[in-house]
């Protein structure tokens, strides 16, 4: 069985069929985008795999267990973090603090000890403020660690949201319009740190992104949607030339 | 300006950044310690008022300024630990267990109180904790054979271990000082923790939050526990230092100062709760001059100034009139409300803050670093 499978998922908001019978496979160490016009259910499937909608059908499967019937904050402890497009970031907390949040599913300190702040709590801190030192390293986030996110330029909340969900060590992380509102620049950077992601921390991404160069240059596969349903699916050449995904894009 | 140097991670972890907060802090210590000494005891009384106010204010912080859960029914945990005092006490059980009984009885009710938070938000919470807090009032009313219903309840002098503490003496000063630093110390121990980071993380984006493996049920009800707990224990020292508790005490007046604590001494900071406290204690003493000495100061003034007595004496009578006219303390708190909501959001420590950094930076502070501009747009809450 693959690493990460969504076994005919559909997706019904009243009479609307957000997502329709979507099925594919990722491989442990993929790069695999999702594209497809405004409105094809793209953020809709995250949004399933993260648990915050229950399917109206179909089956997730997260090495080789069904993961479809678990709460969505036990999602991340499974190993899959995920960003969001519009920035779903810890506004009024310091970008230090929403990196540790980051951390939160790795915590093991119960309530009454955090309370007296035992020295276990501080072995326990000092262990998550090293792995996210790693990972304010990794994506060069050093000028910011003590800055309130309301402060950041959007170009680097961007960059925080991937890092918060680094910070948990995912095995498979879920990057929704990566490159959305990013200039040509800040498009190359997060180009070269999706591919390192996936070469250097062996982290599998799953992507949703409608920059199309971005998507040649990093994707293994592509799946194209549109109305909820799968047009098409292959490499980013193969894709492109699918006869629908022209369609889908241009018109008839 | 000082910049720290950090070369170790637990200098992100301790409370006292640098030396200086050591002799600051240390120095207000020491000299909340000498108070009772010093000062007579009137001023000594409202000290302690102040301490009482500033733990309901810590546990607010934690619930409203942390966690983001509005509460309009304080007074109610207030009540719930002082009657658990008043009956506990009356049945001969010592301070030692009925404290902490008091504490964890009413954060039980908190949590309790927590479980309908998981399912509202904003405006319809603040109504159904205002509806929990009329509940436990009318409870007290009813049930006589524990509360005494309204003819109120005597709680004699506080006994610790054979030591009594009369309620103005300086030993009581010192166990409501001692109380409140402790909810001081476990506010801050939260917020550099897992559990407090939770409770921002709630605060902020509740979305995030559950993708990030944060149990959104579990934190809600973990907060209103905490902050149930903390007034509970609030609610001892104050069922001690009024002497007679009874229902119309803890009316939803006093969640509102509850609440005005934190709004005026800002919510973001553990700060806030001890500024606001000490702003609202000093309101009452405030309203008794308006009451009493500005109309006798009015009149005096205006007759100097070439006044018939006739018409000053009126004017002393309108003004005295209108200093005790009921309800104007809850106008004088409304009004107070609005102007720090509108003109200062974080609060007096917020703009304490403020002026500290004008000192910092002295000749390059910008009028418009505190400005934050709201440009992105939220949607898609998936609430």
């Amino acid at each position: 069985m693959s690493f990460f499978t969504v076994d005919g998922i559909s997706l019904q908001f009243g009479g609307l069929k957000a997502v329709d019978s979507v099925s594919f496979s990722v491989e442990k160490g993929e790069i695999f985008t999702i594209i497809g016009p405004n409105g094809a259910g793209k953020t809709s499937i995250f949004n399933l795999i993260s648990r915050l909608y229950d399917p109206t059908s179909g089956k997730l499967f997260f090495e080789g267990r069904d993961i479809t019937e678990v709460p969505a904050h036990q999602i991340a402890k499974l190993g899959i973090a995920r960003t969001f497009q519009n920035i779903e970031l810890f506004e009024n907390a310091t970008m230090l603090a929403n990196l540790l949040v980051g951390r939160h599913c790795h915590a093991t300190t119960q309530l009454w000890q955090d309370i007296l702040f035992l020295p276990s709590v501080r072995r326990a801190e000092k262990e998550h403020r090293r792995k996210v030192e790693e990972v304010i390293e990794f994506l060069d986030l050093q000028p910011y660690r003590e800055k309130l996110i309301a402060g950041l330029p959007y170009g680097v909340r961007k960059v925080v949201e991937v890092a918060r969900a680094l910070c948990s060590e995912p095995k498979l992380i879920l990057l929704d319009e990566p490159s959305s509102g990013l200039n040509v620049e800040e498009t190359d950077d997060m180009s070269f740190w999706i591919r390192d992601i996936r070469t250097e921390l062996g982290v599998t991404v799953l992507m949703v992104e409608h920059d199309m160069t971005l998507v040649n240059r990093v994707s293994d596969r592509v799946l194209a949607l549109n109305y909820g349903r799968v047009l098409a699916s292959g490499t980013p050449a193969e894709v492109q030339a699918h006869p629908d995904v022209i369609a889908a894009y241009l018109g008839t | 300006m000082r910049f720290v140097f950090k070369t170790d991670y637990n200098q992100d972890i301790k409370l006292l950044k640098h030396g200086g907060y050591w002799w600051s802090y240390g120095a207000l210590l020491a000299v909340m310690i000498a108070a009772p000494y010093l000062i007579g005891s009137y001023l000594q009384s409202q000290i302690v008022f102040v301490f009482i106010y500033a733990i309901v204010g810590v546990a607010l912080i934690i619930l409203t300024g942390f966690t983001g859960q509005a509460s309009l029914g304080h007074a109610a945990f207030l009540a719930i630990g002082a009657y658990t005092a008043g009956f506990m006490q009356s049945k001969g059980i010592p301070f030692i267990v009925y404290f902490p009984a008091a504490a964890i009885i009413t954060g039980a009710v908190g949590a309790m109180v927590g479980f309908p938070a998981l399912r509202l938000s904003g405006i319809y919470l603040v109504i159904a904790t205002i509806a929990f807090a009329f509940i436990v009032e009318e409870i007290l009313a009813r049930w006589e054979s524990v509360t005494h219903g309204n003819e109120g309840m005597r709680v004699r002098t506080l006994d610790l271990l054979g030591q009594p503490m009369p309620r103005d003496s300086d030993a009581f000063y010192f166990l409501c000082l001692l109380v409140l630093v402790g909810s001081i110390l476990l506010a801050l121990n939260l917020l550099r923790t897992p559990t407090g980071r939770a409770f921002i993380a709630i605060r902020d984006s509740e979305t995030a939050g559950k993708s990030m493996g944060i149990d959104l049920a579990g934190y809600k009800v973990k907060s209103f526990a905490i902050s149930a707990a903390l007034t509970g224990m609030a609610g001892v020292l104050f069922a001690h230092k009024m002497s007679f508790i009874s229902p119309e005490m803890f009316t939803l007046l006093l969640s509102i100062e509850f609440i005005m604590v934190i709004i005026i001494g800002g919510a973001f900071g553990v700060h806030g709760a001890v500024l606001g406290a000490i702003f609202i204690v000093m309101v009452d003493p405030f309203l008794t001059a308006l009451k009493d000495d500005v109309p006798v100061l009015g009149a005096s003034l205006a007759s100097s100034l070439g006044m018939s007595p006739e018409a000053s004496g009126k004017l002393r009578e309108t003004m005295s009139s209108i200093g005790s006219a009921a309800g104007l303390k809850g106008a004088i708190y409304g009004l107070i409300i609005m102007m720090f909501i509108l003109f200062e959001p974080y609060g007096l420590y917020g703009r304490w803050l403020k002026v500290k950094l004008f000192f910092q930076l002295f000749p390059l502070y910008k009028k418009a670093t505190f400005k934050r501009q709201k440009t992105y747009v939220k949607s898609e809450r998936n609430r």
